[in-house]
């Protein structure tokens, strides 16, 4: 039965990891994403549909019990905001390096070091473009309201099967914290339907064992796996999402995830109001990104402002797009502070409009 | 006679476990790991319960464990296998879990891991194999060297003042409610492989009692590391590692063994 509740970011992520069919929830108190914790131990998910929360002793422990909970095939799933982020590295390059699916959630903060507990979109390059040691990628998906925040759970996992590969819900404290509508979706099962022939849940005599690792002693084996997990990642290309706001006739084009992508549909009506005809480009995922309808744009578009929260990370993947086309410039607020749609609005008549 | 007569199931003395596999050891001539991993499988042979146990191998010496055994494994991150194995037991109860590190995993950079898995009472099996040194990458102090060891970076002697002391783990953990079994073993005579299986069966047998955690320390040796024949290695290890690290059982069904008792049974 679909259900309309009003909710912050962080609760419609925990109720829809129950409905979704999550397994297992690891996790360690951060601010601002402990409610996600908080809503499932209050919940008793296990009575609901027997799946299991454990509050780890770090965020080192909590990615390696997914880490467990995902070899046996199982929809593992934890949550933290950015220094937690940070330690799950190690363990995310080794699910990555020993593909297993997994949902991990980052209600971003700014940062560096301890930072702030402000909303922030500093954790883009860690995210988007591997994070830990090696060459690999997860798969990131950017909700800009708590409506995705429920419905990229389930996508989450679907995906994260379907390449068995860890994927990334990146939001942030705004999205996290603010309360808005949501429409539920009625509760799934646990099982998942995808191939589940390299679990390791006890070696029966039908099979030769599984084993679950990273590690390859030959170089010659290391390179040809690195080969394999860079066909994966281009076989992920396909799943590239994203939204176009007035973009049919627009002359000059901004490019927003989340809450940033919130703040700019505002800028994108004053802009309008004034005449000025902006369009708004909105990646849903940021791995794999959306280079291909960005550089289509360029066509018609005399400019473009990459508005991020943080000093310019996302704007190296547009001008990678653009590919010297246009011109590219970033605007944004940063260290936990928000820009607010004038803000936008006036860089982007300083920068294009010279005014 | 001829050898057909003598191969017959009555004469059979002694025979490989088929859980382990036909794989070229990687351990060093003298190390306890290849022993340990055989009385492991012959635990799970015995119990019946290949389809139904999965292992964790650590970084380190062993983290080609699953290349020997063969059991469903996964490789975990340099100490992090208890984590990994709460992971995996918390999702699957009913099957049997272990996991297998060295002393570099278990008691220096997995502390954190060890002691709340052990806290948490997580209904698990730990081998904790202390050669006192890091033997993978080249012999370097271990949280377990013990004073005045020489390792290649205690080269001196390790000095506790400097480099701090050498850490008891199995005594530690043993203080925690959440174990309900500790103890400590050794390999190196036929006398100790059997008493150390026993321990191991026990370890794996509480998993059906769901009481807590099991932790079965096996105080090896690192000839190649200590820079010995396997025989000195040996004899170095009786005279210095097990004064140290007293073997015998610590903990017991949950309650602490007094040390007396605790010694009586480590009389050979």
């Amino acid at each position: 039965m679909k259900e309309l509740r009003l909710m912050k970011g962080n609760e419609a992520i925990a109720e829809a990891a129950i409905r979704a069919g999550t397994d297992a929830y690891f996790g360690y108190p951060i601010t601002p994403q402990s409610e996600v914790l908080e809503y499932l131990t209050a919940e008793k998910p296990h009575e609901r549909t027997g799946m299991v929360v454990l509050q780890a002793e770090s965020e080192l422990a909590a990615i390696n019990m997914i880490y467990g909970a995902a070899s046996a095939g199982r929809k593992a799933m934890t949550s933290s905001s950015s220094p937690g982020i940070s330690l799950f590295q190690e363990g995310l390059s080794y699910m990555a390096g020993s593909e297993l699916p997994c949902l991990v959630v980052n209600i971003v903060r700014g940062g560096p070091g301890l930072g702030t507990i402000q909303p922030s979109q500093a954790d883009y390059f860690q995210a988007t473009k591997g994070g830990g040691h090696g060459d690999y990628h997860l798969l990131v998906l950017a909700p800009a309201s708590v409506q995705e925040m429920a419905d990229f759970v389930p996508l989450g996992f679907e995906l994260a099967f379907k390449y068995r590969n860890p994927v990334m819900i990146l939001s942030d404290g705004l999205i996290g914290q603010m309360m808005e509508k949501v429409e539920l979706f009625e509760q799934r099962p646990r099982a998942t339907e995808f191939d589940q022939s390299w679990v390791t849940t006890g070696k029966t005599s039908d099979r030769e064992r599984n084993i679950i690792t990273s590690l390859d002693l030959d170089p010659a084996g290391m390179e040809k796996h690195n080969r394999h997990l860079q066909e994966k990642y281009k076989k992920m290309q396909q799943e590239v999402r994203f939204e176009k706001i007035m973009c049919d006739d627009a002359e000059y084009l901004l490019v927003a995830y989340g809450s940033s992508a919130r703040v700019c549909q505002k800028s994108l009506q004053l802009a309008r109001d004034k005449g000025i005809k902006l369009g708004l480009l909105r990646p849903i995922t940021l791995y794999p990104y959306p280079y291909q309808v960005i550089y289509e744009l360029t066509d018609q578009i005399k400019g473009i402002l990459s508005v991020e929260l943080n000093t310019g990370q996302m704007i190296e993947d547009v001008r990678l797009a653009v590919n010297g086309k246009t011109r590219v410039e970033h605007f944004g607020r940063f260290g936990g502070m928000i820009h607010s749609p004038d803000e936008v609005l006036l860089a982007f008549e300083k920068i294009y409009l010279k005014k | 006679m001829e050898l057909k007569d003598i191969i017959k199931e009555k004469n059979l003395v002694y025979r490989k476990t088929p859980l382990m596999t036909d794989n070229i050891l990687s351990y060093c001539p003298g190390c306890g790991h290849g022993t340990t991993h055989r009385i492991i499988m012959e635990v799970i042979e015995e119990m019946d319960i290949q389809s139904r146990v999965v292992g964790i191998a650590p970084v380190g010496c062993s983290v080609l464990a699953y290349d020997f055994m063969d059991i469903d494994m996964i490789q975990a991150p340099h100490g992090r296998a208890p984590a990994v194995a709460t992971g995996l037991k918390r999702v699957m109860p009913d099957k049997f879990i272990f996991t297998y590190q060295g002393d570099g995993d278990l008691a220096a950079i997995g502390t954190s891991e060890t002691i709340h898995a052990c806290n948490r009472g997580e209904n698990i099996t730990i081998v904790f194999i202390n050669n006192g040194i890091y033997g993978m990458t080249g012999g370097q102090m271990a949280p377990t060297t013990l004073p005045g060891m020489v390792s290649s970076t205690s080269p001196y002697g390790r000095d506790v003042k400097m480099m701090g002391n050498p850490i008891k783990m199995t005594e530690l953990v043993a203080e925690l409610p959440g174990t309900i079994y500790v103890t400590r073993q050794a390999v190196h005579t036929p006398g100790a492989v059997r008493r150390a299986k026993k321990a191991i069966r026990k370890a794996f047998e509480n998993q059906k009692l769901d009481k807590g955690l099991s932790f079965v320390e096996i105080v090896s040796s690192c000839n190649s590391g200590w820079k010995m024949t396997p025989v000195q290695a040996n004899k170095w290890m009786e005279e210095n590692m097990f004064p140290f690290y007293p073997l015998g059982d610590i903990k017991i069904d949950g309650e602490m063994v007094s040390k007396k008792e605790s010694q009586k049974i480590t009389q050979p």
